[in-house]
């Protein structure tokens, strides 16, 4: 108990980090992740194969590595002085977003042939029939893999903590190298873990509930 | 194929459309890559010497060395995630409620913390001078609770007239689970294990944070002790150490998909005895199977001996 009542402000703010670097690297794994599925499902070769390449390098990558070379790599091509929560959200963003590509395009490929086929016959171009008859109604299945991606996320957000991220795992350091007792330390970090998870789960169970359709 | 989902075949109007959307997305990507190279030359982590550092003997020994920590790591927790998770998987299928809530609750519990909380505080409280194990029982705990899930979803998957019969020849419920359910669970979860696997293999490089030796922690090492024209090789040994990794999940994920592969071939002798046409199926099966030579084989010998089972249910 002393431990959190100590370093209150320390806590809150690597919760706030947790939450902040968990939300940003979201909106990039989503962004590039249903742009690639794009890619992967586009009439044009050499997208599909980019896709594909991206997919496969970024999910046998240990996410460790991909922070290194956030770490080291990214500021030498970018510019230098790129802050820790930036190039952090950028691995973790990067590394869902292979995830999410894959689970879209699974999602893609659950819609029944004729909705697709239905909209070719009225004239509509790859993109509309995309945007506008796939992607809508693939969200509905995408929704329960989305959700455990995303949990996962959040988990691995507390590698970000070790690269000098301001968030959960950071105070978890700091607290046991200031001599507290590992137990009591452990049990608030996973409070504040589980509080985060089960918000994304009970979030993404009212958006099923939203969406469900009878058919 | 998913592709042909969205689009018909191009005709000439689309051909030329796509031959653009080809060359235009070509050339982003190559200039994506271009840039990235310039920015890297300009700056000098592309000159031979940066590279040159791997051709030094101590430097290979010590990737070497690494590689056999990764590995050695990787089978201690492949080895105890696999015992934890039959043993959890168990005991949330028992009939005693507190043992049932108890594995429930253990698995609920490490399966929705991050891993590196739970290796940091086995670490810090534990095993303060064994990192080597500290990451390995971290990374079983977690990996275990997967694993419980993937096994139990196995044995649930299991049709139910398997148990009613065993438990009508008289075995009993430790007969029923080892020699019927869970062999049966096994062999159908086999490619999810195994891909479970990798991701265990991936997270050996959380061994980096609490100071094990592993490749990660090695290429750290390496690029921060070495200096070359003033600076430090960490481009070139991240996209060495990157090529290692990536390979070894590769060949570990291209064993899933042989296996799945395999399986579904050999599953066809099982499932089939409830549909008909039975006999027709299984001899084409067998013959498939046979036809492919060494590596199939096994898969047709398990297919054969589960069709000659079954009809006798």
């Amino acid at each position: 108990m002393n431990v959190l009542l100590d370093h209150f402000s320390e806590f809150r703010d690597g919760f706030i980090g947790t939450v902040s670097i968990t939300a940003v690297s979201t909106a990039i794994a989503l962004i590039l992740g249903v742009a690639i599925a794009g890619f992967r499902v586009s009439p044009v070769p050499p997208l599909r194969w980019f896709g594909t390449a991206w997919v496969t390098l970024l999910r046998n990558t240990p996410l460790t590595l991909l922070f290194l070379v956030t770490t080291f790599v990214v500021p030498e091509i970018l510019f230098p002085g790129m802050s820790a929560f930036v190039l952090g959200s950028i691995a973790l963003g990067f590394y869902t977003s292979s995830f999410i590509c894959e689970a879209v395009r699974s999602g893609i490929n659950t819609v029944p042939l004729g909705q697709a086929e239905a909209a070719r016959s009225l004239g509509m171009t790859f993109s509309q029939t995309l945007r506008l008859i796939v992607l809508p109604q693939a969200t509905r299945t995408v929704l329960p893999p989305m959700s455990s991606i995303l949990i996962a996320l959040t988990k691995n957000s507390a590698i970000a903590g070790a690269f000098s991220v301001t968030e959960l795992f950071g105070w978890q350091k700091l607290m046991s190298e200031e001599g507290y007792d590992i137990i009591p330390i452990f049990i608030w970090v996973s409070l504040a873990y589980l509080v985060v998870t089960f918000t994304i789960s009970g979030v993404f169970r009212i958006l099923e509930r939203r969406m469900e359709v009878a058919r | 194929m998913s592709a042909s989902v969205l689009f018909d075949a191009p005709g000439p109007k689309a051909v030329v459309r796509n031959r653009i959307y080809a060359v235009v997305g070509t050339l982003a990507i190559a200039a994506l890559l271009g840039v990235t190279i310039m920015r890297l030359s300009d700056k000098g982590h592309l000159a031979p010497e940066m590279w040159d550092i791997f051709n030094y003997a101590g430097i290979r020994q010590n990737i070497a060395d690494a590689v056999l920590a990764t590995l050695k790591a990787f089978g201690i927790a492949a080895v105890g995630s696999l015992v934890l998770g039959v043993l959890l998987a168990v005991a949330r299928l028992s009939d005693h409620k507190p043992v049932r809530w108890l594995a429930t609750g253990f698995i609920e519990l490490f399966r929705s913390i991050p891993l590196l909380i739970t290796i940091y505080a086995v670490w810090v409280g534990f095993l303060t001078d064994y990192s080597m194990w500290a990451l390995a029982v971290g990374l079983s705990i977690y990996n275990g609770c997967v694993q419980a899930e993937v096994l139990r979803a196995g044995v649930n998957a299991v049709p139910k007239g398997q148990r009613e019969a065993a438990y009508a020849l008289g075995m009993s419920k430790t007969q029923v689970m080892t020699t019927v359910l869970i062999p049966q669970a096994v062999r159908a979860m086999l490619p999810t294990i195994i891909s479970q696997l990798v991701v265990t293999l991936k997270d050996t490089s959380l061994g980096f944070i609490i100071l094990y030796p592993e490749l990660l922690q090695t290429a750290r090492l390496i690029a921060s002790n070495t200096q070359v024209n003033g600076m430090y090789p960490y481009v070139s040994t991240i996209v060495v150490i990157g090529v290692i990794y990536v390979a070894m999940c590769l060949a570990l994920s291209g064993l899933a998909t042989w296996i799945e592969k395999r399986g579904r071939r050999a599953k066809t002798g099982i499932k089939t005895p409830d549909a008909a046409g039975t006999v027709a199926v299984l001899a084409g099966d067998a013959g498939n199977a046979a036809a492919h030579g060494l590596p199939g084989a096994p898969g047709g010998a398990d297919g054969g001996a589960g069709g000659g089972g079954d009809p006798k249910i």
